[in-house]
């Protein structure tokens, strides 16, 4: 009696299981099938594009040609120089970024007066489109036009190298700095007043309570913030196109790879770009990955 | 006490400046006047609402306008709908192929983008997709949906789903418990994230800038790289300003009215890792 009871409850339970399970399939089909279409499909046809000669110029031409288009970028000068300008500014706007937005996290987290108004101006930068704000930066360094223009004499900022990666350096770090900031502050809340309270009976100072305390405890929250914004910055395109254009040796990757497909229409070797840069997003997640042991966010069911 | 509200004003001021005065420069710049648009003043020293009048008698910018618009809000549409059956899913149900369901989707808010462009345009070209509101309207979706899932899904873990027994024990029936108690529940997570959704669409340059090529579907970012003034002898800045400033106000409306919600979008499940 009682056998046969438990019997058909488990077969209950897996029939409710099962159903549960296809429901679950089926809701998540149409989100996974749209995002599998759209980058699966075109990254495995990026790959073949980049083993064929194919300029749309001229379209009789096509053929195979192996891994001819990976040496013809790799040994280019100018992939090169684009490759050590977009690491170069990934690698100081994401630095500068950290600590402003470590700071403004802060200030978001613990102010005591007008919290509102702070959070919704930061948000403004966020929100506002990237193109916009770069035309902001552009007309204020043009000589003549711009309130910032004359700060460092009478040149043009925006024809010389130098101080043109600075000034796109600069408009990359005052956009995502408040990313930053709310991707840390969601570490932020995760510290315990009573353990801050009890470290600062102890006679710890304000800069020990940070750094022992506060750190240990969002480090999970900065590597993911660190990791997403490293990516992120890796891909500048929007800023160098409205502020240079990528002229004076300021193009990013993805910059020369724009040119090479859709000024070149040369869809071969914009292919193997693009190839590349995927390439080198994957590296740099990976070894994020590897060395820092960043737990995949959004994984909370562990 | 009062000494520490002084010092805290005094920071959030910092704060505040820092945020407003490269959107306070566009919007000096659209209100001069062509004679005073190059006096590098930062307060305007003649005020005209000319280059609105101007950009919005021109049909580059009013089609523009109209492209950004649409595309911006069919794509929001279908992400959110596709993002809170998947985050349904995720949030409620269990089954196998969940994880890795999650990790694609976060491989997808880390992808390139722009390593989906050239194979995209050719693919687009092939399809008849090239140049049409659908051809942007599919990457944005595809790019979308991360942020969407992950928003809904932690937006859905906190409803206090059993309500929803609750009111059927008390005789509703299932559609009046969903639509009485569970929906006013959703309803902020959906907003959040369609607002999140929005300002992704809103705001991208790439896609829009190679997958169109003509007024069709050209969204206004495009349309402002594009802008060259009423004849090649007129400096395009005034235009250009006014144009971007009219791209600028829903941004501020969001985060006028939003800002909590944007906030807690964007910091819900960031991590708990």
């Amino acid at each position: 009696m009682t056998r046969t009871a438990s019997g058909t409850r488990r077969k209950q339970l897996s029939a409710e299981k099962r159903a549960e399970r296809r429901l679950g399939w089926l809701l998540c089909a149409p989100a996974a099938l749209v995002m599998l279409g759209v980058t699966g499909w075109p990254i495995v046809y990026a790959i073949w594009l980049s083993l064929q000669r194919f300029d749309l110029k001229f379209p009789d031409q096509q053929e195979f040609v192996g891994l001819a288009n990976y040496a013809t970028v790799l040994t280019n000068s100018y992939w090169w120089t684009a490759f050590g300008v977009t690491v170069l500014i990934t690698v100081i706007s994401v630095a500068i970024e950290l600590v402003l937005g470590m700071a403004l996290a802060l200030v978001m987290h613990r102010t005591l007066v007008g919290r509102g108004l702070v959070r919704t101006s930061a948000l403004i930068p966020y929100g506002i489109v990237t193109v916009v704000a770069a035309f902001s930066w552009r007309y204020a360094w043009t000589p003549g036009t711009g309130y910032l223009a004359g700060l460092f004499g009478e040149s043009a900022p925006l024809t010389e190298r130098a101080s043109s990666l600075a000034i796109i350096i600069l408009a990359e770090i005052w956009k995502t700095t408040p990313f930053m900031a709310l991707l840390l502050m969601a570490g932020l809340v995760l510290v315990p007043e009573d353990l801050l309270k009890a470290a600062s009976m102890d006679g710890a100072n304000s800069w020990q309570r940070f750094t022992r305390v506060m750190l240990p405890v969002m480090k999970p929250a900065i590597l993911v913030a660190l990791l997403f914004r490293t990516l992120d910055a890796f891909r500048i395109f929007d800023n160098i196109y409205i502020l240079t254009a990528g002229a004076n040796e300021t193009s990013s990757v993805s910059i020369l790879a724009y040119n090479n497909l859709i000024k070149g229409l040369n869809l071969g070797i914009g292919s193997t770009m693009s190839v590349l840069i995927f390439l080198s997003v994957a590296i740099i997640a990976f070894i994020f990955i590897r060395l820092f042991g960043t737990v995949a966010p959004g994984r909370r069911d562990k | 006490m009062k000494k520490s509200k002084w010092r805290w004003g005094f920071i959030d001021a910092i704060v505040v400046v820092y945020a407003l005065v490269p959107v306070l420069w566009i919007v000096s710049l659209s209100f001069k006047t062509p004679a005073t648009l190059n006096d590098g003043s930062f307060i305007p020293r003649a005020w005209t609402l000319d280059n609105y009048r101007g950009i919005f008698q021109t049909d580059q910018f009013i089609r523009a306008l109209g492209n950004s618009i649409g595309i911006a809000l069919i794509s929001t549409a279908i992400a959110v709908a596709l993002g809170m059956l998947a985050a349904y899913a995720i949030a409620r149900l269990s089954f196998p192929g969940k994880n890795l369901l999650v990790g694609f989707s976060l491989m997808i808010a880390m992808f390139p983008q722009v390593s989906l462009v050239s194979p995209l345009f050719e693919i687009e070209r092939a399809l008849g997709l090239f140049d049409t509101w659908w051809g942007l309207i599919l990457p944005y979706i595809t790019f979308s949906l991360p942020l969407a899932i992950q928003t809904l899904s932690a937006f859905f873990q906190q409803i206090p789903w059993d309500l929803e027994k609750a009111a059927k024990m008390d005789g509703a029936t299932q559609a009046q418990a969903f639509r009485r108690v569970i929906v006013p529940l959703a309803a902020p997570g959906v907003v959040t994230s369609a607002i999140l959704v929005f300002i992704f669409c809103w705001n991208d340059f790439l896609f829009a800038i190679s997958l169109t090529s003509t007024e069709r579907s050209r969204t206004v970012p495009v349309a402002l790289s594009f802008f060259t003034g009423d004849s090649q002898f007129e400096d395009p800045t005034g235009s250009i300003s006014a144009a971007a400033v009219v791209i600028t106000i829903p941004i501020i409306l969001f985060v006028l009215f939003f800002q909590r919600r944007i906030v807690s979008g964007l910091t819900s499940g960031a991590v708990k890792g």
